[in-house]
């Protein structure tokens, strides 16, 4: 057989481990930062740049889509080409990949600050990076399936099946979860309103868990740990079944960060039982991977690449099982809002993808080096200061997340709340924030110990850009005979069959929610907003006040009690986007319209601690200074129209007059008050949209009707 | 409220079953598929990350700093 000689592109992968470590550490970085914030509001330094709605989403972009992102492609990048015996399929390509990303990386960690955001969890860039976004994954799949369609080895490693559905999900992910109408270059509004939003972005931000954190590195466990072990899989049977059900099973499961919201029931509880069954392949992933060692963990005791991939696969299978356990009603009742959810998300974040990344690149940056570790005692320190870090920031989290939700649902033997001041509950757990910080910034220092670890590895050794390799081209007559064989030795047929069997799971949730739009009981008197609260609303959105506070109150009496009545989905029908928010760090804010007086607010926005003493929200001094900017408001009515938000035709002439008319009475109530407001303002428009929120039902609350 | 929209859309309540019979027959044909599957072709699958060794200069016992000889 002839041999053919090629080479592996090593340059590629050093650059996206780099970009990993260096984004890595900014983004955890950002993390501490806002951890300690929690304790310490004064620590945004009264910059608006710096305050936690607008940061909390760019430490989680740059965790998720930097840090780990760029592990995924060093991770692709090195393991892909040897798997198929390829090189990659166009260098070009993947350069353009490598600086597309950063750029991307680059766009977010500006406009996210500048809180140029969409309000959607994990998808909060604005539309022209949307779309950036686009482009770049396509590159990214031209250039993996190129490989593919070009390989040397007939058969598909199952890593390989990973990374293929890695990139089709997560394709359709962005493309539906993205529609919007843009306003301006650095504004749009989201093509659905109300409940569908709020089933299309869990739909997204569930399955960008599954497929951004965990399908690609399944595909890196199954090739970074046999390799690792110097053992093969313990079963491939086990990891093919494990692969099917597992992408059949996670996209049915979104709506489980829904229950109890004024989503269909029906939803609700088939996000439920998928996610239970979602144990099953899960827990088969979690075991194949453990039973690699077998036979090999007196080995785990002195190698840390093995420590970590082992604490990584543990933590793996903890929060597979939390996940399901968490999308139990009962459970959920008590865990959602809470920081129960955040040290859920931790577990994932630092043990499954930030360990397995760091087993993959002590393993890896050798390699391509050509050289030893720089020092193993160093890493084996990092696992264990990452370890101790995990452990402080997870049983705070889970401490303060239970405590809290107690004390929400505590009533006194006169039937009424025990905490009737949300306040009280969040000052019960501050020293709870205190020990997060403080084991996030263990997990730092672990992951500053691998970047100098690294930086010294890499300066010991000299990269082999281009490593070479042959083997033998692959015999297209070679025949096939049964199916699944058939189906690997097909990329693109592979690739469709990922595609058929992950939209089956979104079409039978989104067809009736479609159907729904004609279904969701409209309530009468629920009318648009105003001109200036829509501008109000913009502004909550720039100061990402949905990062702190719900508005949704749930059908339980301890939320009736505290808030009012609970929320109907008849509510929301004009809310581009939706704002239920996801945790609670401050109080609910869907019936906070009317509750208290104007004044109130104008004093709560310069200083809370003005209203309520020890708060830990942060100041907002410029809402009172920043003259409103209402250049784009005729245009935003336009926009909401073509969404189907009933402004009548030309109202967008009158827009501005309006605008300013509320605004001014607003100003006059503030005035007459004794304070110096005055009415062009942003402040003013916050509180009219505040004063606004949920009081439509109270102006005719029998009108529910179809 | 919550029951109210579930009756808004007729026969909803055949879309959860619908999806279960679906999943469990697609569970069942990838049982079906890996109990019969060649063992030949499970030993050539899991062992491909193990091909082209010797291209590297280290051995892959895991040890990582011990030179191959």
């Amino acid at each position: 057989m002839q041999l053919e000689k090629f080479s592996y592109d090593n340059k590629i992968v050093r650059d996206f481990t780099i970009a990993s470590l260096v984004f890595g550490v900014v983004g955890m970085l950002v993390g501490v930062l806002i951890a300690s914030q929690l304790f310490a509001p004064e620590l945004n330094f009264s910059i608006p740049f710096l305050t936690f709605g607008r940061i909390r989403p760019l430490h989680t972009n740059a965790v998720i889509f930097a840090f780990v992102g760029n592990a995924i492609f060093a991770g692709i990048y090195y393991s892909l080409p040897r798997l198929l015996k390829a090189p990659m399929f166009s260098t070009l390509l993947s350069r353009i990949h490598f600086w597309g990303w950063q750029l991307i990386i680059v766009a977010a960690a500006i406009s996210l600050p500048l809180g140029l955001t969409t309000s959607k969890e994990y998808a909060e860039l604005e539309w022209p990076i949307d779309i950036a976004i686009t482009l770049i994954w396509v590159v990214f799949g031209i250039n993996m399936i190129g490989t593919i369609i070009k390989r040397r080895e007939k058969h598909m490693y199952v890593a390989i099946w990973f990374y293929l559905a890695t990139w089709v999900t997560v394709a359709v992910l962005h493309i539906v979860n993205s529609f919007e109408l843009p306003v301006s270059l650095f504004k749009s509004y989201s093509l659905y309103a109300g409940v569908q939003d709020a089933l299309v972005q869990w739909w997204y931000g569930h399955n960008a868990v599954a497929f951004f954190l965990t399908t690609p590195y399944l595909g890196l466990m199954y090739y970074y740990l046999p390799k690792a072990a110097n053992r093969p899989v313990y079963s491939y049977k086990l990891s093919i079944i494990h692969f099917w059900s597992l992408i059949f099973l996670y996209i049915w499961a979104g709506p489980h960060h829904l229950l109890y919201s004024a989503l269909p029931d029906w939803a609700q509880s088939l996000g439920t039982v998928f996610s239970i069954m979602l144990i099953a392949p899960s827990w088969g992933g979690m075991i194949n991977g453990l039973l690699t060692l077998r036979g090999a963990w007196d080995r785990v005791r002195e190698d840390p690449i093995l420590k970590f991939m082992v604490v990584a696969v543990t933590a793996y299978g903890m929060s597979t099982f939390e996940g399901p356990m968490l999308s139990l009603k009962n459970v959920n009742a008590i865990a959602h809002f809470t920081d129960w959810i955040v040290a859920h998300v931790h577990i994932g974040a630092l043990g499954w993808n930030g360990f397995l990344t760091a087993g993959m690149f002590y393993w890896l940056i050798p390699k391509i080096f050509k050289t030893e570790l720089y020092s193993k005692k160093m890493a084996n320190v990092h696992f264990w200061v990452g370890t101790l870090g995990i452990v402080f920031y997870a049983s705070a989290m889970y401490w303060s997340g239970v405590a809290q939700s107690l004390m929400w649902k505590q009533f006194n033997d006169m039937g009424m709340l025990q905490y009737p001041n949300f306040l009280e509950t969040t000052l019960q757990i501050i020293p709870m924030y205190m020990i997060r910080a403080f084991g996030g910034t263990l997990y730092l220092v672990g992951m500053l110990m691998m970047v100098y670890n690294l930086s010294k590895t890499m300066m010991a050794g000299k990269l082999v850009t281009n490593e070479e390799a042959e083997a033998a081209a692959m015999h297209k007559e070679e025949k096939e005979k049964i199916s699944h064989r058939w189906l690997e030795g097909k990329p693109i047929y592979f690739l469709l069959a990922s595609l058929v069997v992950i939209l089956i799971g979104g079409i039978v949730e989104f067809v009736p929610t479609f159907l729904v739009k004609s279904n969701i009981p409209t309530i009468a008197s629920v009318k648009p907003y105003t001109p200036l609260e829509l501008e109000g609303r913009d502004l909550y959105i720039r100061e990402g006040c949905n990062n702190c506070h719900s508005q949704l109150v749930r059908p339980f009496r301890s939320e009736t009690e505290r808030y009012g009545e609970y929320s109907k989905a008849g509510e929301y029908v004009y809310d581009h986007p939706f704002l239920w928010g996801s945790k609670r760090t401050g109080p609910d804010l869907h019936r906070v319209g009317g509750k208290y007086p104007n004044l109130w607010h104008y004093l709560h926005m310069e200083n809370p601690r003005s209203m309520s003493p020890g708060s830990i929200m942060p100041p907002y001094p410029w809402l009172i200074e920043n003259a409103l900017d209402v250049s784009l408001t005729p245009k935003k009515i336009n926009v909401m129209r073509s969404l189907g938000v009933p402004y009548p035709e030309g109202y967008e002439n009158q827009a501005t007059d309006d605008l300013m008319k509320q605004a001014e009475a607003i100003a006059l109530d503030l005035q007459k008050n004794g304070v110096p407001a005055e009415p062009d303002k942003e402040i003013i428009a916050l509180i009219a949209y505040l004063q606004r929120l949920g009081t439509d039902i109270k102006a005719n609350p029998v009108a529910e009707s179809k | 409220m919550h029951k109210e929209l579930l009756q808004s859309i007729d026969g909803i309540s055949v879309y959860p079953i619908i999806s279960l019979i679906v999943f469990v027959l697609f569970f069942v044909v990838i049982l079906v598929w890996m109990l019969k599957v060649d063992k030949k072709y499970i030993k050539k699958m899991e062992n491909l990350p193990f091909e082209n060794e010797e291209e590297n200069n280290f051995n892959n016992t895991g040890d990582l700093y011990e030179k191959k000889v």
